[in-house]
């Protein structure tokens, strides 16, 4: 891949095509990066939207269907697999010295990074698809119509930008595999102490409803919520699309910062 | 030495390393503690409103309702843990050099189990320390209590005697999903959340005939001090018992082949 790169000077975006294009088939060449992060989620919003159905019945629950109030679930945790594997795709490079390699062309840093989150990028995209062909399969309706699902895939590939960053950077920082499964259950607890499996004015104690409320991956599964269940909400949504952007602004500066760090190390 | 005593002497020494090494490496024991407090704190405390769900009849509240379910998710997975150090075990070449040390084999298999029932007794506790320090309601009595120690270290048992067969089959530290996964999957598709007639759908159904809803039954009528499918839950255990134990005995052969 490396000996067809394009000489010094070359576009920087055929430089990141190239990356990218690497990371995407290094996705599809291996089945258990892409059917794991996409069946998983599927499996418990099946399992969720049964057992919690009983939650609907709540005065102030926002929907009659459990399946649509959690169909935003799978997104994010679609995002923290993708997360985790471009982590460690990138982590797998440092640790065979594939970086250190590229470091010799002519590749620029930030060509490098971009590239390197195709893969992530890749994933996010097929899995929120088929996240939203099952739930609309098994009944889903999104108020918003065409145009929300539309919205929502775009805002769900945001997120996945977002954690892929956060990925990367821990990737640059730790350089090892080992370290970046070593934050997976990190992202969990984050997933799991938000509004995702409960509206958070609906959560009866208070410091769980304090954490959920100052936890920022509450406010990114209400962003894709409010498409399926509320309507067009732009504070939801602004508030989901400004947390995702600003997570990428700043771990990929992060991330920038430590591959020039490891750069000069080597 | 009769064959009842080398097995002892085996068991205990396999259990003893077991444990030492739980206990002195952090590493290996936090997972197992962590886990199960960490889905006690977020079910206990993201969905405890589900109790004012209509039907919702659970006497001793929803933390206690959970506790019950953490309790036997802590006790499986405490043995899919032992699992992992069976295969790590292996991959490392150090249970190789057991099965040629050992005057009886099927001792290194007991001893690993001991060593899981230990661990699940920690566990177990810091999860029960947990629960007081949320305000769980007690209303089960000491016998009561015991009964769910009882249970919950028979389901250990029981999952380190799977991942033990898993372990021994495939040798290598990359079976970990394969134990874990369909102890979790059994897991998650009984009442985890709701009482069973609360569950609707396909879970209600693939809940009814999962034998971890008659475990976690029984878990919850232990906690609440109104013992419920006891008879049920004990008849499950047993089963699964013995089909594992079966199950780690051909893995043990397997391992024995593979030299």
């Amino acid at each position: 891949m490396i000996a067809t790169a394009p000489a010094a000077g070359a576009h920087l975006l055929s430089q990141v095509g190239l990356l990218a294009g690497r990371s995407v088939v290094h996705a599809v060449r291996s089945p258990a990066q892409l059917v794991f992060p996409i069946a998983f989620p599927l499996f418990l919003l099946g399992i969720n939207a049964s057992g919690l159905d009983a939650a609907t019945e709540l005065p102030g629950f926002p929907s009659a269907s459990y399946l649509d109030f959690a169909l935003a679930v799978p997104f994010m945790q679609g995002a923290l697999f993708a997360a985790l594997n471009g982590g460690q795709d990138l982590a797998r490079d440092i640790q065979n010295g594939f970086l250190d390699r590229l470091a010799l062309t002519p590749m620029s840093g930030g060509a490098l990074l971009t590239g390197q989150l195709g893969g992530a990028l890749f994933t996010g995209v097929v899995s929120a698809i088929l996240y939203l062909l099952t739930g609309l399969l098994f009944g889903a309706g999104i108020v918003t119509g065409v145009g929300g699902a539309l919205v929502l895939l775009v805002l769900a590939v945001t997120i996945c930008m977002a954690f892929a960053c956060f990925g990367t950077f821990v990737a640059l920082r730790a350089g090892t595999g080992e370290a970046v499964q070593g934050f997976f259950p990190l992202f969990f607890v984050l997933l799991f102490l938000s509004s995702a499996f409960f509206p958070r004015d609906l959560i009866e104690q208070d410091w769980f409803r304090t954490i959920a409320t100052y936890n920022p991956v509450s406010y990114m599964v209400e962003g894709i919520r409010s498409l399926v269940i509320v309507g067009w909400d732009t504070g939801a949504l602004a508030a989901a699309f400004a947390i995702s952007a600003a997570t990428i602004v700043v771990f990929l500066a992060l991330s920038s910062r430590a591959l020039r760090t490891r750069l000069v190390r080597t | 030495m009769s064959t009842l005593a080398r097995t002892r002497s085996v068991a205990l020494a396999v259990a003893w390393r077991g444990i030492h090494n739980a206990f002195r490496n952090p590493a290996f024991l936090l997972p197992s503690v962590l886990f199960p407090l960490f889905f006690f704190i977020a079910f206990a405390g993201g969905l405890s409103n589900l109790q004012n769900a209509p039907n919702f009849e659970y006497a001793s509240g929803y933390t206690a309702f959970q506790f019950g379910f953490v309790c036997i998710q802590a006790a499986a997975f405490g043995g899919v843990f032992t699992g992992f150090s069976i295969a790590a075990d292996f991959e490392f070449g150090f249970a190789r050099r057991l099965l040629l040390a050992a005057p009886n084999r099927g001792g290194i298999v007991i001893g690993y189990m001991i060593s899981a029932i230990a661990r699940a007794v920690f566990v177990l506790s810091v999860v029960f320390l947990a629960g007081l320090i949320s305000g769980m309601q007690i209303d089960g009595s000491l016998a009561h209590y015991a009964a769910l120690l009882v249970l919950a270290l028979a389901v250990s048992a029981t999952s380190t005697l799977w991942s033990a067969g898993i372990a021994m089959r495939l040798r290598t530290m990359q079976a970990g999903p394969v134990m874990q996964m369909p102890i979790f999957i059994l897991m998650f598709l009984a009442p985890v959340y709701v009482p069973l007639p609360l569950i609707a759908g396909w879970v209600h159904d693939v809940a009814s005939y999962n034998p971890v809803t008659a475990l976690l039954e029984a878990a919850r009528g232990f906690i609440a001090g109104d013992p419920t499918k006891v008879a049920i839950a004990a008849a499950c255990l047993v089963v699964m018992f013995v089909l594992a134990a079966n199950w780690a005995r051909g893995g043990l052969r397997s391992a024995e082949a593979a030299g």
